[in-house]
């Protein structure tokens, strides 16, 4: 792999050869500041956001290796070029994106270095996904203690954004379970840095969304498990504060709890929708533990429904992704829960957990407008009025969300977390030419319902968080802080996101 | 642009050019606009900046430009336009400009050529050096900046390429042989990018004006049907809005250019026109 990257970073070594030797057209020699300025066009490339609603154009390399890594930061001082990091790209909106600048796509960095059996300790490159993870370990009865809804993120990504789970109550977040990292810093050096060594530089670059260096590598701690089947309780509750007494009565005992809110239903029933809970089975309840595990029974069916190839679902689903069909859709699952009653069955951690890989674009069904989502952390004394507050605000605009997730959190360390006691609730909407500026208004009353009940973001799901917001939520003291570290490890800010310029100007 | 040119150099005003971080809800087009000091392209950088875009604007004469990127941020109440001293004939300086701009302006989504040159040309006339530099401003120029801009918009799949040509590009006539074969150079030139482009999601738009109230008017032979360069302006955006490929501007030329194009070659070598 070594060869092809050579070739990509040379063709600027030309230009800046060139540079300083090149006489422009007149016969007098051309300014050296914009020359060294040039980057080699084929690797631009047009990068989207996650959910579509929005997209840049960068100049992406893909390094394999630390050295890469290391020539690409020096690749990016001598063009005077910011440098973004992306994972698997599944951050929703600008987290990932540096537009018109240096991207990296880390995917590339994807090797298991270490894997320890006996204690469950793995050590990884950042662009190993999660999906390359659990199916490295599961055979020998472990699993990631974190995993996202989509099994495509990277390790370096989640670290970045600290990602939670269905079990985010319990669990924490990634960040809870990485016992080390290594990291390059923008100068070009790697430090490792645990709870106890750099430990400032490890509470805030794990959520610190790419700003204070770049994740060569991953110690994690990862979860025994005696079975490939979890035990999955679904009910329906029929409305906002049956949800949260259910969460409240049954998080103590389960591993994972999710809910699922049809957001339009009113009055009454504001809030109602279906659960889904579930737990780890303890060793001896499988009586086949050894054949549930193997990759091959987890692997996800080819077609849904019998017959149905899983690749064309979205398209089965684009007519009905208005607010017409997605009330009916969000209706019948409502009511499926209700009369189909409290149902218990195994079904595979796969299954289970990679929901929003069951139909694989999916998010084309939202069509070419693409989606974004909104998703507020509520402090648990606060959350059911709020929560309230926040569905009726969008069915008042006439925006109401096709599909809403609910979830427990609870607080864990780090800087600019997400995490906080209380609830979240993922708000995903449809983008069109005609609503964009209606969301805009929304998000910012959305906004408003959010700080007042002391709540928090989400930078990996966000697109429309504003500055002051961000500072009212963080405080100013985790942003100072957050600030002088950047300072400190990137003085000459050569690490940036669309993301960082919009909130962080 | 027979007169001695001016150094190449990227504006710099920090103020002025700084970057306003995009929001992915709430993105604002980007236009380039080339040989934007007078006439047409600032009547376009007017045009557009009050549509929403914000607008690179390219020139030689910098005081021009300066005062163009002053009333336009006045008028808009916003930084929406930043300026760049360049120029068009300085081919080697164009690709790192592009670049440049594209991440001054945070994006690029649409670029306009409209840099231009008349020289007054007498009937027995024939001097190569004028000939040059109009071929060197009007096609040579465009060709640095649209083969620049056409590799980006193919490989974002998008965007929106303008070429400010002339209707003196549809025949070859007596009273300006120079200027017809620049004109006619950047139409074919225009045409080849759009058959290139269209299957990547790219437009490629020619526009041809008839007689615009300009600076270059003053060496053009016979003139009538004069229009301002604020009229022409609007003509154009509207163009740009409805993704046209040929818009004579105003469009009745697109009569006279069909009925000039039609005379046989014995009759329209004994005509004045």
């Amino acid at each position: 792999m070594n060869e092809p990257m050579d070739q990509q970073v040379k063709p600027v070594d030309k230009s800046k050869k060139a540079a300083g030797e090149r006489p422009s057209s007149n016969g007098r020699l051309a300014n050296a500041a914009p020359t060294a300025f040039r980057l080699a066009a084929e690797h631009l490339e047009r990068v989207p956001a996650w959910g579509g609603a929005s997209q840049t154009i960068s100049h992406v390399y893909r390094p394999t290796t630390t050295d890469q890594l290391r020539d690409l930061f020096t690749l990016a001082r001598q063009t005077g070029r910011t440098i973004g990091l992306r994972g698997g790209g599944n951050s929703y909106g600008d987290a990932a994106m540096n537009g018109e600048n240096i991207l990296l796509d880390m995917s590339r960095m994807n090797r298991i270095l270490e894997w320890n059996p006996e204690n469950g300790r793995i050590k990884a490159e950042p662009g190993v996904t999660l999906s390359q993870l659990w199916q490295y370990v599961l055979e020998d009865g472990w699993w990631p203690p974190i995993v996202t809804g989509t099994m495509k993120t990277t390790l370096g990504g989640c670290a970045a954004m600290n990602v939670h789970g269905k079990n985010a109550y319990q669990m924490g977040t990634i960040g809870d379970h990485i016992l080390e990292f290594e990291m390059m810093l923008a100068n070009g050096d790697l430090i490792t840095c645990s709870r106890d060594q750099n430990s400032d530089l490890f509470y805030a670059a794990i959520g610190g969304f790419g700003m204070l260096g770049c994740f060569t590598a991953f110690t994690l701690k990862l979860k025994r498990i005696y079975s490939g089947h979890l035990l999955v309780e679904t009910c329906a509750q029929p409305d906002l504060n049956s949800m949260f007494s259910y969460f409240e009565n049954q998080v103590a005992s389960s591993d994972y709890i999710v809910g699922w809110i049809d957001a339009f239903a009113k009055g009454k029933s504001l809030g109602r929708g279906d659960i889904h809970k579930a737990s780890y089975l303890p060793a001896g309840a499988d009586p086949n533990p050894s054949q549930s595990m193997r990759l091959d029974f987890q692997n996800l069916p080819d077609t849904m429904f019998g017959f149905m190839p899983r690749s064309v679902i979205w398209m089965m689903m684009r007519p009905f992704m208005n607010s017409l069909g997605t009330r009916f859709i969000n209706m019948a699952k409502y009511y499926a829960g209700h009369f189909g009653g409290q149902k218990k069955y195994w079904q595979t951690h796969a299954a289970f957990h990679f929901l929003l890989d069951y139909v694989p674009n999916w998010k084309k069904a939202y069509g070419p407008g693409g989606l974004i989502q909104y998703q507020p952390f509520i402090p648990k004394e606060n959350a059911p009025e709020a929560f309230a507050a926040l569905l009726r605000q969008c069915q008042l605009r006439g925006l109401p969300n096709y599909l809403s997730v609910f979830k427990r959190h609870k607080p864990d360390d780090f800087l600019m977390s997400h995490a906080l006691d209380g609830y979240s609730l993922a708000m995903d909407f449809r983008v069109t030419p005609r609503n964009r500026a209606r969301l805009v208004s929304l998000a910012r009353e959305l906004d408003e319902i959010v700080l007042r009940a002391n709540g928090r973001f989400y930078f990996a799901k966000d697109s429309t968080l504003r500055p002051q917001i961000a500072t009212a939520y963080l405080g100013q003291g985790a942003i100072d802080q957050f600030r002088t570290l950047r300072e400190r490890y990137d003085p000459d800010h050569l690490l940036e996101t669309n993301l960082w310029r919009r909130i962080f100007p | 642009m027979t007169q001695t040119r001016e150094e190449t150099a990227i504006d710099q005003q920090p103020a002025a050019n700084s970057v306003t971080p995009t929001r992915p809800l709430e993105a604002q087009p980007k236009a380039m606009v080339i040989g934007a000091s007078s006439g047409i392209g600032a009547a376009l950088v007017h045009e557009l900046a009050h549509r929403g875009y914000r607008v690179a604007a390219l020139a030689r004469r910098e005081s021009e430009l300066t005062s163009l990127r002053d009333a336009v941020n006045a008028a808009v109440g916003a930084a929406v336009m930043q300026s760049y001293v360049h120029d068009v004939t300085d081919y080697e300086a164009v690709p790192d400009l592009f670049q440049q701009i594209t991440r001054d302006l945070d994006g690029l989504d649409l670029v306009i050529y409209v840099a231009g040159t008349q020289a007054a040309v007498a009937p027995g006339e024939y001097n190569f050096e004028k000939d040059a530099a109009m071929v060197r401003v009007n096609l040579l120029g465009a060709m640095a900046w649209l083969n620049e801009t056409a590799v980006r918009f193919e490989r974002a799949g998008a965007g929106h390429i303008v070429g400010v040509s002339s209707i003196a590009g549809d025949r070859g006539r007596s009273g300006a042989p120079g200027y017809n074969t620049s004109k006619a150079g950047l139409n074919t030139y225009l045409e080849g990018l759009r058959n290139r482009l269209s299957r990547h999601g790219v437009t490629v738009t020619t526009i041809k004006p008839g007689f615009v109230d300009t600076v270059m008017l003053k060496n053009a032979p016979k003139t009538f049907w004069v229009i301002p360069p604020e009229a022409a302006a609007q003509q154009i955006r509207r163009a740009i809005d409805k993704k046209k490929q040929v818009v004579y501007v105003p469009a009745r030329w697109r009569l006279v250019s069909l009925i000039i194009s039609l005379i046989p070659s014995f009759i329209f070598r004994r005509l004045s026109i």
